[in-house]
């Protein structure tokens, strides 16, 4: 089984070259430790899930990968995350910029009280991304329209992004990432507030996402992270115990944790 | 990575995995006394006996359908993931082989009858030689089934080339039995099926040995 883990992990993409490295990953708050020497390489080409019981630090883990741990006073980073093979916590690193080429998306939809147009054109215009309203216009119908929301939306662009249903406003949120072209994209449990229905369009977007961008989704349902996912990664107690596979993890864990965790003899 | 012995938190997860094993082993030891039981049938020429083991694998074939049933919904109710997982095919698996050693096992009890070269029969070491090895496959089986015993099943495979062995043997004992008596054409005929059902028991019980094996490991038995 490990020797077939290696194989598919080369064979996916054929080169070795990660998007994300994290290696030997300590996150503080305070004095207590939430995530414990945590090393992983998240790649283009695949969908990773982080999945783990609550409180185990998943979306600590998924924080620092954007440096949104710096926003709270209390945590603290050690070790080392790259980017494309920059080290994002060096001094040098732009945080603005870094948190455009690794965006975030919430658990719970985060539109701004803006219009659904304003939403997606927020990022573009801090960043300078479009000379004039023609290409803001681009930009806005090209992030609804690969955030599967354009047909639904078009003809109300100037209606409040809140006036959206819920599954409607995640996809908003996605589109408003996407917008800033991002080269990665963070989800913290992007479906816990929403219907099946909903859950499965954000499903059926992050399987037309893949490869355009880096995905990590963090999920505490463990069928989502089998349907969406080709990477898993197991925490608990800020450990990642495991981390292979979508397939072979939950079909064949190599730990016992994970194997009580996935089939429901957890605690 | 085999069970860890913890419990569900779903209870009601554990006691239809528990029921499904329950009926597994029930349609083991069916099988297994049906192999025994139409061997020993054909050889004291028991119509009695022969008619029990027919009678036993419709049981058999009743408690196949009832696992079946509730492997499908547990399947669809608890959506089992790794082990419980593979325990769950390997049982779907399982059952249809047993199922299938029960309708051998008639099939031999069958011919039962229809024999009369009992001096023919009780000279032939080899045919009951492969009828025991072929019942102890099944209860070897059944025991690391029972057991989640690796070893266990790994031995059950070991024999089958034994089985193999004896099936070929026979085979060149047959066709030359009637060469030279043609007018027993018909009863030795009876006889090589019964190899051949004994074969085809021990090559089931290999399956079965391999789905047990997968369940503990996550992987298929190795080819030697
Ligand atoms: N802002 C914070 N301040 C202090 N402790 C925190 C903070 N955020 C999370 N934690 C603690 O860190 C641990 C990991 O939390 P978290 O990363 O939210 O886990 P998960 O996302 O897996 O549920 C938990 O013990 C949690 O209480
Ligand atoms: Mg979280």
């Amino acid at each position: 089984m490990a020797e077939q883990n290696s194989q598919s992990d080369t064979s996916d993409d054929g080169t070795d070259a990660h998007k994300i490295t994290a290696r030997n990953v300590n996150v503080f708050y305070d004095d207590k430790q939430a995530i414990d020497d945590v090393s992983i390489d998240v790649d283009m080409e695949n969908v990773t899930a982080f999945i783990g019981p609550s409180g185990c630090g998943k979306s600590t883990f998924l924080r620092t990968i954007n440096r949104m741990n710096d926003t709270i006073p209390s945590a603290r980073v050690e070790g080392e995350i790259k980017l494309d093979g920059k080290d994002i916590y060096d001094p040098s690193m732009d945080v603005v910029q870094l948190r455009a080429r690794v965006g975030m998306v919430f658990q719970k939809p985060n539109p701004f009280p803006k219009s659904i147009y304003d939403n997606i054109a927020y990022g573009p215009n801090i960043h300078g991304l479009a000379a004039n309203k023609a290409e803001l216009d681009i930009i806005v119908e090209r992030s609804l329209q690969r955030a599967g929301l354009w047909n639904e939306v078009k003809d109300r662009l100037s209606d409040s992004g809140t006036a959206l249903s819920g599954g409607q406003q995640q996809r908003l949120c996605i589109a408003r990432a996407i917008a800033v072209d991002p080269e990665v994209i963070l989800m913290d449990e992007p479906c816990s507030a929403l219907d099946p229905i909903a859950t499965a369009k954000i499903e059926e977007l992050i399987h037309e996402l893949r490869g355009k961008y880096a995905i990590i989704i963090v999920t505490h349902n463990m069928q989502q992270a089998a349907r969406v996912s080709q990477r898993t990664a197991f925490f608990h107690l800020g450990n990642l115990v495991e981390f292979g596979v979508t397939s072979d993890i939950f079909t064949n864990p190599q730990k016992t944790r994970t194997q009580d965790y996935i089939t429901g003899r957890y605690g | 990575m085999t069970n860890s012995g913890n419990k569900h938190t779903l209870s009601a997860f554990d006691e239809e995995m528990d029921k499904i094993r329950s009926l597994i082993s029930e349609m083991g030891s069916r099988a297994e006394s049906a192999v025994e039981g139409a061997m020993k049938a054909l050889l004291t020429n028991d119509m009695k006996l022969a008619k029990k083991i027919r009678h036993e694998d419709k049981i058999i074939d009743k408690l196949e359908k009832e696992v079946e049933r509730i492997i499908v919904q547990t399947i669809a109710l608890r959506a089992p993931m790794a082990d419980d997982l593979r325990e769950l095919i390997a049982a779907i698996k399982i059952s249809a082989v047993i199922e299938r050693i029960g309708d051998y096992s008639k099939n031999i009890a069958k011919r039962v009858g229809h024999l009369k070269t009992e001096d023919f029969l009780s000279d032939n070491n080899a045919l009951q030689r492969m009828g025991e090895i072929a019942g102890e496959m099944v209860s070897t089986a059944m025991e690391s089934y029972a057991k989640r015993d690796i070893d266990l099943a790994i031995a059950v495979t070991r024999r089958d080339d034994d089985v193999d062995q004896l099936y070929k043997e026979l085979f060149v004992d047959f066709v030359g039995f009637i060469a030279k008596h043609p007018e027993a054409a018909q009863e030795v005929a009876h006889l090589l099926f019964i190899s051949k059902n004994l074969e085809r028991i021990g090559d089931h019980s290999t399956t079965c040995a391999g789905m047990i094996y997968f369940t503990e490991t996550g992987e298929n038995l190795p080819d030697d």
